[in-house]
């Protein structure tokens, strides 16, 4: 089934396929930090007992839910430059496309986390004496962070493949770079399975990680 | 927002109006024909992930790891280019010759198998979701494995498990928009080309927003009535996503 | 000690508590009981603030409850509650549990917090177990922890909230003599409960609710032997209670059915 494929052109383009490595795993890591802090902001005034500040939140997330990534990407890509009214580099375009689009999904999962804390844990701290920002930070917190953390890197992972869909506007990440190299020498199967295999070993390892996690720190 | 000339009625003229209303149909084709492939083999790779034998057990795992490790895009990549050529040359050929309609088929297939591997995963914690118990009484009744799951575990995982499922149902909606990437000229690819037609970038890409926020609208709606319906009387249920 | 005057709290037509009156002094065990859903919980959370009420006055050591300007907190760690659940913090051992509040609300250091947990884990029989998790212990301990988790703060009244519901009947006494120990000590405590063998030996004040007042209340012997009220007696035969010790109905009742 593999005879007469040169996965030899891999190694030809080493340097080329490593700069798309690169940018994805910058895209991730700065899409996940952002998109982490966002979502903080976002799920505090979510749980705020100012009614309207979280129906806006609300409305924001289940906004967002409703669309494809490929046309959130989109819209900021077309968006960004002109609002700012100076040509703005794609990266950073779709950057924030991804950040305000995970800070949606990280968002959710940090209110669910939060929300998980039994009732009784809050009424018990307080009944102690502390006050509520105590309660936060050595009852309810520390909880909420155990139960949302094997969540919110898994939501990383799903992000990293999300990356992949910088295709559709240029950016030259991993799979664009591949492609790119597949198609000028007319080689997808070497270059594609490649970068499929790449994502598999990486993911799956992660995903591993992730289960180890969970069980050790479960409450 | 600067020099921007609003352009609304170019969107009711032709073509654009006719790109939009094909790109919308294509849209709900696929996803409709992904999750016909998606549901039943989904159900299968969760049950199979359950079941005492290890072999299958064993199968499902690898199934939906496979699936869920590798970005959807690269899937759609490998299916279209690579598969082909994988494929026994007799096969092959006609794959690349005279298969009608190759993009929009592989993108169905592609996304049906990947969707089965999200519907395997809530099976799986639907049925799980079940204490043992209950397989334990069906069983010392006297009925075979078939029929446990056919009337005890089946009617009962499947009603618990449809929030999470309607996500899986709205994320092939939302994710046919990547078979643009193949040539399909689904609704996200038909706002992109009017884009680069008309320049009216805004009121095209806000017809697709649009649109998909009535699919998700309407699919969330009916899950509701289709959840009310199925209730058990008396039992507690997780709210819709 | 603790005094409330006509407490009321509604939500539109559905009155939570209605025109509450009742009060407790330095040393006395009052126990409170009714049937489910009266209100009973409720109250004994408007006693530290934990709930809102809305009409009538809550005052704890001439501290009222209901004032903007009390400090809650404060208040509050003079106050000690024993919840249904338990309501131990998961996350830290049973060592931890204690000490946390000892530290951040009444500032102790450290070494001393933990000497006290120590003794007091003593005391509660659990002198081994200051190293477990919650998940580690019984619910019996679970709650024994909990008592001590309170008594760490040195309070001047300890209130209960149904504290041995969520227990199973062999380990209900281990908690009950816990509490018995505590009142003979001379502690203020205020508690919720249908351990009715429990009130009559260790109250001085029984108080009978239902639907979210104050329908009699008095010493244990007028509650359970002479009641005022129609619906206490219905309320008290309920539980099994005819003006003797449970055993002794159960045994009437069976030689009447010519067992």
């Amino acid at each position: 089934m593999f005879a007469g494929f040169d996965f030899g052109i891999l190694w030809a383009n080493a340097p080329f396929l490593w700069n798309g490595i690169l940018l994805t795993l910058q895209l991730t890591a700065l899409a996940v930090t952002g998109g982490l802090l966002l979502g903080v902001v976002l799920a505090v005034m979510r749980l705020s007992s100012v009614k309207p500040l979280a129906w806006a939140v609300e409305g924001y997330v289940n906004f967002l839910r409703s669309m494809p990534l490929i046309l959130v990407i989109f819209w900021f890509y077309t968006l960004v430059p002109k609002l700012t009214g100076r040509p703005v580099s794609g990266f950073y375009s779709v950057l924030i496309a991804f950040i305000m689009f995970e800070a949606a999904y990280y968002s959710e999962i940090i209110r669910a986390g939060i929300s998980s804390v039994r009732r009784g844990q809050i009424s018990a701290a307080m009944a102690l004496g502390l006050t509520r920002l105590q309660a936060m930070r050595y009852v309810i917190l520390p909880q909420a962070l155990r139960n949302m953390t094997p969540v919110l890197l898994t939501q990383s992972i799903v992000m990293l493949q999300d990356t992949s869909l910088v295709y559709v506007v240029g950016l030259r990440d991993f799979l664009t770079s591949a492609d790119i190299v597949a198609s000028r020498d007319n080689r997808p199967t070497e270059l594609y399975m490649f970068v499929a295999l790449v994502f598999l070993v990486v993911c799956f390892s992660a995903s591993r990680l992730v289960n180890r996690l969970r069980r050790r720190y479960a409450l | 927002m600067g020099a921007y000339n609003w352009n609304w009625p170019i969107l009711l003229k032709e073509p654009y109006f006719g790109w939009i209303v094909s790109g919308f149909g294509k849209t709900i084709l696929i996803a409709v024909l992904a999750w016909a492939i998606a549901f039943p083999l989904g159900s299968a790779i969760g049950i199979a992930r359950t079941a005492e034998s290890r072999a299958l057990r064993f199968a499902g795992t690898a199934y939906v790891d496979l699936f869920r490790n590798i970005p959807l895009l690269v899937q759609m990549f490998l299916w279209y280019f690579v598969v082909p050529e994988l494929l026994p040359s007799d096969w092959g050929r006609w794959v690349k010759r005279d298969m009608p309609y190759p993009q929009f088929l592989t993108a169905v297939i592609c996304l049906g198998l990947y969707t089965a591997s999200r519907v395997g995963e809530q099976v799986r914690s639907g049925i799980e979701s079940i204490p043992r118990g209950q397989r334990n009484a069906a069983l010392a009744i006297g009925l075979t494995q078939f029929q446990v799951y056919r009337h005890v575990l089946i009617p009962v995982a499947y009603r618990t498990i449809i929030p999470p499922l309607t996500s899986d149902f709205l994320g092939v909606f939302k994710n046919s928009s990547l078979a643009l990437t193949i040539g399909v000229l689904e609704l996200t690819s038909q706002a992109r080309q009017i884009e680069e037609y008309t320049f009216a970038a805004f009121e095209a890409f806000t017809v697709a927003t649009v649109l998909y926020c009535m699919v998700t609208g309407l699919v969330i709606l009916i899950m509701r009535i289709v959840e009310n319906r199925t209730r058990i009387p008396g039992a507690i249920t997780v709210g819709a996503s | 000690m603790i005094e409330l005057k006509n407490v009321s709290k509604w939500y539109g037509p559905f009155r939570v508590l209605d025109d509450c009156t009742m009060g407790i002094a330095k040393g006395e065990v009052v126990v409170i009981c009714g049937p489910s859903g009266s209100g009973k919980s409720t109250l004994i959370k408007c006693i530290n603030g934990l709930e809102p009420f809305k009409l009538g006055t809550i005052t704890v050591d001439g501290v009222s409850v209901g004032d903007r300007a009390t400090n809650l907190p404060k208040l509050r760690s003079r106050i000690g509650m024993v919840f249904q659940n338990f309501e131990l913090f998961p996350h830290m051992t049973a060592v931890e549990n204690i000490v946390l509040a000892q530290q951040k609300v009444l500032g102790r250091d450290r070494a001393s917090a933990e000497a006290k947990a120590q003794v007091l884990l003593e005391r509660m029989g659990l002198a081994e177990h200051g190293a477990k998790y919650p998940a580690q212990l019984s619910g019996g301990q679970q709650q024994r922890v909990a008592i001590a988790r309170a008594l760490a703060m040195q309070p001047d009244v300890m209130l209960f909230d149904e504290p041995t519901s969520a227990l199973d009947p062999e380990t209900i006494g281990e908690v009950l003599a816990v509490m018995k120990a505590l009142a003979d000590e001379g502690m203020t405590m205020m508690v919720v409960t249908h351990e009715m063998d429990f009130a009559k030996r260790v109250a001085d004040w029984v108080v009978v609710f239902d639907h979210g007042r104050v329908i009699e209340q008095g010493p244990p012997k007028q509650i359970f032997e002479a009641p005022l009220v129609a619906r206490t007696r219905d309320f008290l035969s309920h539980l099994g209670w005819h003006g003797e010790s449970t055993a002794e109905a159960e045994h009437a009742t069976r030689s009447a059915k010519g067992a």
